[in-house]
């Protein structure tokens, strides 16, 4: 007789599934997006509990990176001093392409409150590294965080492999300008 | 002890002069302390054992405004065993070169509690150990809590305002 592990795991006998590269890679990357483990403010409470069980980012293969080395996702969760503005511009450049970028809340987004008054804060984190979806919110709740990841993750769906946006509109540029 | 008691206390030891100001009404009375005295006066409150003022709760500074030219650094004591709070102030001119005694030798808080003082007011203290900006990054230009503050326009390539 076998074995329970015999009899739920065949081998051998697997099909096969037939796909573009481009589709495959995207499905990879869209299906493991890894965040750098890292907040600044109260937004970065809001992150944690959407890692933790109530909400589970995992199920999504999401989880902290404790390194920007094995990140794909940086969410930038809370707002961003001056002092921390170098940190963070050091950090996005040492993840790997390619990399994405969450602005999450107000401050991260526009300065927030301290638009005005804030001496010290960056107004918008787009001022120092490139973002692809904002969250908006003070904070945000777990929910919309999870709405800008399936954002992200759809963004990364229609990516193309052989044709970047960037490329593509840096020849566009160049075609218009000659 | 009362405000009158430390205030006679205060006068017998150091002499007069030595108390600038005194107010006793309000929600929080204070002396205020001749600059170059308060730390000599500090260490003998923190000492003496009728006072024993073993904590220091806040060091604080205030700028009244480029039209007073004046800077007050506030001492917020606390003795525990008698329960009792005190509140010192010192008055000093906002020229960039005045100084203040430390009283960080005395109450080991104060040194960081200065250090912000320092670094939002510009307030300098002699014999502090470490008087570096504390919040704000080393290469930053002016000190935001003064009133007549303008910050910069760019802080390493980026806009500061809006």
């Amino acid at each position: 007789m076998k074995s329970f592990l015999d009899s739920r795991f065949k081998t051998g006998e697997g099909g096969v599934v037939l796909t573009t590269a481009e589709d495959l890679l995207n499905w990879a990357r869209l299906n493991s997006l890894w965040p750098m483990g890292f907040g600044l403010a109260c937004c970065a409470i809001e992150m944690m509990q959407t890692y933790a069980s109530s909400y589970d980012l995992e199920r999504f293969g999401i989880f902290p990176r404790p390194s920007p080395r094995q990140s794909d996702v940086m969410i930038v969760a809370g707002t961003v001093t001056f002092k921390m503005a170098d940190r963070i511009r050091r950090l996005y450049e040492q993840m790997p392409e390619p990399r994405y970028v969450i602005s999450m809340g107000s401050c991260s987004n526009c300065g927030g409150p301290y638009w005005e008054h804030g001496y010290h804060v960056v107004k918008g984190v787009d001022r120092i590294i490139p973002v692809d979806v904002y969250v908006p919110g003070c904070p945000p709740r777990p929910e919309a965080l999870i709405g800008a990841i399936l954002k992200l993750q759809e963004k990364i769906r229609n990516e193309s492999v052989i044709e970047p946006v960037a490329a593509k509109q840096l020849l566009e540029r160049l075609e218009s300008a000659s | 002890m009362t405000l009158p008691e430390i205030h006679a206390l205060l006068a017998a030891e150091f002499g007069p002069d030595v108390i600038r100001e005194e107010e006793a009404t309000g929600l929080m009375p204070y002396l205020v302390i001749g600059t170059s005295r308060i730390a000599d006066v500090c260490r003998f409150l923190h000492d003496h054992p009728k006072t024993y003022f073993d904590s220091l709760s806040c060091l604080t500074g205030i700028d009244n405004g480029p039209a007073a030219q004046t800077f007050e650094v506030v001492y917020n004591l606390y003795s525990i065993p008698y329960e009792a709070p005190l509140c010192l102030k010192v008055r000093v001119s906002r020229e960039e070169n005045t100084e203040i005694p430390s009283v960080s030798s005395v109450w080991k808080t104060a040194d960081w509690h200065e250090r912000e003082a320092f670094d939002l007011f510009g307030i300098r203290f002699s014999g502090h150990p470490d008087l570096r900006r504390i919040l704000l990054p080393e290469d930053w230009e002016g000190h935001p809590l003064r009133k007549d503050y303008d910050e910069q326009e760019r802080y390493h390539g980026i806009q500061v305002r809006y």
